[in-house]
């Protein structure tokens, strides 16, 4: 099926060069950061993870996102969803590549990286988070692909394909959980200290994730033709909803546990992201966006007749991924660090390279799954004729 | 068709032959103790080493120069910039040496008077439990220790540790000034000690390496006023045991269950 992702119209290869423009671009500024280490990028002594974890946060996320498809079609046999969870399936593995990318970029010795397997560390976390980060792109990338060929053959799935679909469900849900306790288990760190994280996690990637599926696939419908069906896209819709009042719900209890218990470790996070703290206010715009942009997507999300109504609709969900990615990719992982473990504040602002370095990996993310997506449809596309 | 499948078949064959020659040689060597590792004859051994601070026999100076002594034994470089700073031991004042613990009716010198603070080579070290690749391990006296030739350089253990002991070579430290001569060739001030390379993590490591020839920590030994006690708390008659006998002490942050193994005498 591959060949199909070596045919297409000038758009097509058009569009790819534009990513390989920004993917070179992204490899030259890492080269840099390679031959003269991180500091090129704006991390430091307190603020030791910058946007690069970040992005490992929020796309794991988007990746385990796909489960919200899988999920409705393969457990209860919602059939609407039939056309889209390929499209589920393929992020996941685009978001789960990117993910790992982000990492590499963010080791100081990435020559290393085999360590991790070298030296299996059942107790660190990290290490369950690349087991479960590779087994569910593998999964992902298997039944994927197999269920395509299968629909391109017109045949049902093969028998063996099952399990393997049931299993990717829980899977889902074990990369955000195991991504959470990266922070959530950290003695000292009173932001990340929640046990509410991984739920935190996984509400805002139930949101994002879908969300950022079905801007893709109203863009697809415009430039293909590809067209899942009114009730699909309403589905989904109501999923992304439901999510997303949980992620703020979430999101007011920790306010409620570190301003009622009034203790200062679990408020000083809390203040520098809403109010600024000794004089530092880096994150206080974003965070206000982040909060403001959310409530205005649900005011828009949960009235039906707004929802319903494609053009607010997508408002609405590019306000959420925003919302999200303000929280997630910018907030969550550099406010843990602030006020650092002895209570002075470090603030973090990327370097030039270290964007350059992002948009090349988000490039480099979304050239695969341009790719995987073309595949998909065109595949759907000779099957449907 | 043949060739190929007889050459595949010899690539197994030699990859196999690799695969078990390497553990029977292992198994052949073990009982063979190598000389090269076995430590001084004098070394300083224990099997808790722990470290009292006596606060209040501190001067400017002394932590100066305590200060000093270990940046020369490590061959720690010097940053302009505060963000990409390596430290192992350095001042803090008390607010935030003992975060939570301020009261605004301290007595004059410990508002004023810093602290000094380091690795607090943790009974339960948080940086240990979360390091992926065992790069950062603990020893059986309790000394925290760095391989920096393991170090994959993922900080997870700047995030881990409680109290913001771990440096991280934001760049190539032989390359930095301080630890250039005049001809801009890397002379570190102790060649005994190695450098590091970029990207990977270092903290203070109590050192193990001059315990190991016999010689106290490079601090307490700049310390000549008994500033910085030393020694085994798992025997009685240690200096350091006496003194956390006779003294109240207060360690940082106790509540998180890491048992440090620095002790300040207020």
């Amino acid at each position: 099926m591959l060949e199909k992702a070596l045919k297409g119209s000038e758009r097509y290869w058009g569009w790819l060069a534009v990513l390989s423009f920004f993917i070179a671009i992204g490899f030259g500024a890492y080269l840099y950061q390679y031959f003269q280490g991180l500091g090129v990028t704006g991390m430091s002594r307190d603020v030791s993870w910058g946007i690069y974890i970040s992005q490992l946060t929020y796309l794991v996320g988007v990746a385990a996102s796909g489960v919200m498809l899988v999920l409705p079609y393969y457990l209860h046999n919602y059939k609407e969803f039939g056309k889209i969870t390929i499209l589920g399936e393929f992020m996941a593995v685009a978001a789960v590549f990117t993910c790992m990318m982000f990492v590499l970029v963010d080791l100081g010795q990435p020559s290393r990286l085999l360590n991790l397997f070298l030296y299996p560390t059942p107790n660190s976390i990290l290490f369950w988070d690349a087991i479960v980060l590779n087994v569910y792109m593998l999964l992902n990338i298997v039944v994927g692909w197999t269920v395509l060929q299968s629909e391109r053959k017109s045949m049902p799935p093969p028998k063996w394909v099952k399990p393997l679909i049931y299993l990717s469900i829980p899977w889902a849900f074990s990369i955000h959980t195991v991504t959470a306790f990266l922070y959530s288990g950290l003695a000292g760190r009173h932001f990340w200290l929640t046990a509410i994280m991984a739920p935190r996690f996984l509400a805002s990637a139930f949101c994002a994730g879908p969300a950022i599926l079905l801007l893709i696939v109203f863009i697809l419908r415009r430039l293909t033709g590809f067209d899942p069906g009114q009730k699909a896209i309403r589905a989904l819709a109501k999923i992304i909803t439901y999510a997303m009042i949980t992620n703020l719900f979430f999101l007011s209890l920790e306010l409620f546990t570190a301003f009622y218990s009034n203790i200062p470790g679990h408020k000083h996070t809390f203040i520098y992201l809403f109010a600024g703290l000794e004089g530092h206010y880096a994150l206080v715009p974003v965070m206000w966006a982040s909060v403001l942009l959310g409530i205005f997507s649900l005011i828009l999300l949960i009235p039906p007749r707004f929802r319903n109504n494609e053009k607010i609709l997508i408002i609405a969900l590019m306000a959420l991924v925003l919302s999200t990615w303000l929280e997630k990719g910018m907030g969550l992982v550099v406010a843990g660090f602030i006020p650092n473990m002895l209570d002075h504040v470090t603030e973090y602002y990327p370097s030039v390279y270290e964007l350059a370095i992002t948009v090349g990996i988000y490039s480099l993310g979304i050239f695969i799954l341009t790719v995987l997506f073309k595949i998909a449809l065109e595949v759907k596309k000779e099957a449907a004729s | 068709m043949d060739s190929t499948r007889r050459s595949f078949l010899k690539i197994l064959g030699v990859t196999a032959a690799g695969l078990t020659v390497r553990p029977s040689v292992e198994a052949l060597a073990m009982g063979v103790k190598p000389k090269g590792a076995a430590p001084f004859d004098n070394a300083l051994t224990a099997k808790r080493w722990a470290m009292a601070v006596d606060v209040g026999k501190f001067t400017g100076e002394t932590r100066k120069a305590a200060i000093e002594a270990c940046n020369k034994a490590h061959n720690i470089p010097h940053y302009e910039n505060h963000l990409h700073e390596i430290k192992w031991i350095w001042e803090e004042g008390y607010k935030h040496t003992f975060p939570g613990q301020e009261n605004e009716h301290l007595p004059a010198e410990i508002a004023r008077e810093p602290f000094l603070v380091l690795c607090n080579q943790c009974v339960n070290p948080p940086c240990v439990r979360v390091c992926p690749t065992q790069a950062t391990f603990q020893r059986p006296d309790g000394i925290v220790m760095m391989d920096y030739h393991r170090c994959i350089g993922c900080r997870f253990c700047m995030a881990g540790c409680p109290y913001g002991s771990r440096s991280f070579n934001w760049f190539d430290p032989r390359q930095q000034a301080s630890l250039k001569d005049a001809e801009g060739n890397f002379s570190p001030p102790n060649p005994e000690f190695p450098s590091r390379t970029k990207g990977v993590v270092e903290k203070c490591n109590f050192c193990a390496e001059r315990l190991a020839k016999g010689q106290m920590p490079a601090c307490v030994e700049a310390c000549k006023n008994n500033e910085l006690i030393f020694g085994d708390l798992d025997d009685h008659e240690s200096e350091v045991s006496k003194a956390l006998r006779k003294h109240f002490t207060i360690r940082r942050k106790p509540e998180l269950g890491t048992q440090p193994q620095i002790y300040y005498i207020i």
